[in-house]
């Protein structure tokens, strides 16, 4: 539905020039909740401008259901946008606000009287319709901004950060909404945010931007479970990097040499050849701490700390790599070992990941 | 307990008075005193050589607005007075109207610029408020007169044969007004667009406002407190200008501040020029009163 195809947006030039997006291609179906990932200043508010219209982009092209964007101004483009701080017409009321696009676009009276009931139910802000914006929590700013940008229909919603100004609980409560909201209208979503955790709970599909470029797209198990690079398995997640050597690869899978000198099978996630030295990343709920007698690696249990649903193991292992291991909490759970011990740390076949580079 | 309570609630009180002692004295002496002045005058027998006799006579205030003919006595509408009052009201107005044209494009020309720049912009705003105002005027005059560049340069590219009237006329009196008062009508638009925060703008393009729309709907409403303001500011010290009806007009066209300073000078009639500035001073009111409900109406939606 939405095509964006290498597109690119330069800022300055000369030694100046900064790539905001550098040849960005993604797709975007129909009724997909789309979220672009990244941490500040990766492109991924850029590319949502694009999108907007805010930005004109200095290569590539943009098309909705065929049509090329790029050639209507923002007020034509059939796309709507919660923005971060969510921009709300402060001399107008709720109502006001959220009849706003429904005017611009020439609606009869009646239409928008009841399009805005409608969205004001959708929202749950029913009997909030007259006071002025500045009268009402963030959170129900967040709901007006939400129904402001839904009332006109629009094929796309765009959202630029719009929980990162929410606390904790509210925050939590409003991606179910976001979910359900979008399941509800059938508008395709593309959220933009730089917490990995909303992206994973309300998405169908991730795309993981750094420096510009996308580095991932996928849906949010296959990016957590199988991240191509040391970037993505970083970003999301807590992660250990492994140096490994390849000792075979075929298909999908490999024999990589651990740097204990033991071998296991991994997933191989990308091209790579037997006596590559690449990285080899593990999550830490993956591995298992065990005697070390027992361990594919041995160390030195250097800190252990409680985070009340797991503790986390930290172990120095003998090459001098530090590895977290995560340990869900039983109440009946024998203490495994103690503050200085020697420890082996192992994890099933197939878990490691070789990554990219 | 009790008693210390009193007492530091009273020594508070002093404080307080204390305070406000330096703004009260400034008011009384510099603001309401000459006012109470101008009002008694207003009431009393014009002196022979100027200055006032301490007679009651209501004849000032009958002079504002009506004359006796010298011959037969008839009362008629002072036409003289009232048509100078309609003059300053006029030409104050359109002032104020092209201050706001010519004002509100360039506060949000600067609004607009990085940060960095902005200072330096209005610096240059301001820079003609360090000249002497008496200097500026015959700057302008220099620019429109007969001789004057514009009519030199127009002549020289052939617009037009013969040199444009433009000095000594009512035009020229609002050119002379709008130059000297524009940076009051810039200096508070530009400090409530400073505040306008431009993503309401982007948010009205992306609800599908045109520029126009953008411009009325949302720049209009959220910077009209500065609008106001500008407008208050250019159109009162318009109203009672002086110098620059004297000048550009050429004595020929007089507005309210040169008519009370002929009473005041040749004319010896100091009730009759104190009755004159309380009648300025009311229609300025009236004329801000009427503005502000105006104002308040149209962008309060419901209020």
């Amino acid at each position: 539905m939405i095509e964006i195809s290498e597109v690119s947006k330069a800022y300055g030039a000369g030694k100046a020039r900064f790539m905001a997006l550098n040849n960005v291609s993604v797709s975007v179906a129909q009724n997909e909740f789309f979220t672009l990932l990244g941490p500040s200043g990766c492109g991924k508010t850029t590319l949502l401008r694009v999108i907007a219209g805010f930005v004109d982009p200095t290569e590539g092209t943009v098309t909705m259901d065929g049509d090329n964007l790029l050639a209507l101004p923002p007020h034509r483009r059939p796309v709507n946008t919660v923005f971060q701080n969510y921009a709300l017409f402060p001399h107008l009321t709720v109502r006001q606000n959220i009849a706003f696009g429904l005017e611009m676009l020439g609606k009869p009276k009646t239409e928008i009287t009841d399009t805005v009931e409608e969205m004001m139910a959708l929202v749950q802000m029913e009997g909030m319709a007259d006071r002025q914006t500045s009268q009402i929590s963030g959170g129900q700013q967040q709901r007006v901004a939400l129904a402001r940008a839904l009332a006109p229909k629009p094929k796309v919603l765009l959202l630029d950060e719009p929980l990162s100004a929410l606390d904790f609980k509210l925050r939590k409560s409003m991606q179910i909404e976001l979910k359900r909201l979008q399941t509800e209208t059938g508008i395709t979503f593309i959220f933009v945010t730089h917490d990995q955790e909303e992206a994973l709970t309300m998405s169908d599909r991730i795309a993981v931007m750094h420096a510009g470029s996308i580095r991932q797209i996928g849906p949010p198990r296959e990016i957590y479970d199988h991240p191509a690079e040391r970037f993505v398995a970083d970003f999301i997640g807590d992660t250990n990097f492994l140096p490994v050597k390849i000792v075979t690869a075929q298909g999908s899978e490999a024999q990589v040499e651990l740097g204990s000198g033991n071998r296991v099978a991994a997933r191989l996630n990308n091209a790579h050849n037997g006596g590559d030295v690449t990285t080899l990343a593990v999550r830490p709920e993956h591995a298992r701490v065990v005697p070390e007698a027992d361990g594919l690696m041995t160390g030195r249990l250097s800190n252990l700390v409680y985070f009340g649903t797991d503790t986390h193991y930290h172990v120095d292992l003998d090459d001098g790599i530090r590895f977290v291991v995560r340990v869900q909490n039983n109440t009946d759970m024998a203490r495994v070992a103690a503050q200085g011990d020697r420890i082996g740390v192992t994890f099933p076949a197939g878990v490691g990941q070789v990554l990219r580079d | 307990m009790n008693n210390l309570a009193r007492i530091r609630e009273r020594r508070e009180n002093r404080n307080r008075w204390l305070l406000l002692t330096p703004a009260l004295v400034i008011l009384i002496f510099a603001a309401s005193g000459p006012l109470l002045i101008t009002l008694v005058y207003s009431f009393l027998t014009a002196g022979d050589y100027g200055g006032v006799k301490w007679e009651f006579s209501t004849d000032a205030w009958f002079n504002v607005f009506f004359q006796r003919d010298i011959f037969d006595d008839t009362l008629s509408f002072a036409d003289a007075h009232l048509s100078i009052f309609w003059r300053s009201v006029k030409l104050s107005l359109l002032t104020t109207l092209g201050a706001v044209v010519l004002g509100f494009p360039t506060a949000y020309f600067i609004a607009t610029r990085p940060k960095h720049h902005r200072d330096f912009w209005m610096l240059l705003i301001m820079i003609p408020f360090w000249t002497n105002l008496l200097i500026r005027t015959f700057a302008v005059m220099e620019l429109i007169r007969n001789e004057g560049t514009l009519n030199t340069f127009l002549m020289t590219i052939g617009v037009i044969d013969a040199p444009l009237q433009i000095l000594f006329t009512e035009t020229a009196i609002i050119i002379g007004m709008l130059y000297v008062y524009l940076p009051l009508m810039v200096l508070p638009l530009y400090a409530s667009m400073e505040r306008l925060d431009f993503s309401l703008i982007e948010a009205g393009y992306d609800l599908y406002a045109s520029r126009v729309s953008v411009l009325r709907r949302i720049i209009l409403p959220l910077v009209k407190p500065g609008l106001i303001a500008g407008s208050i500011l250019v159109f009162v010290p318009s109203l009672g200008a002086y110098v620059t009806p004297r000048v550009m007009g050429g004595g020929k066209q007089l507005m309210l501040g040169n008519l009370i300073e002929l009473q005041f000078g040749q004319g010896r009639n100091w009730p009759l020029g104190a009755a004159l500035s309380i009648t300025l001073l009311a229609i300025v009111m009236v004329a801000l009163l009427f503005y502000v409900r105006v104002a308040g109406r149209e962008g309060g939606g419901h209020g």
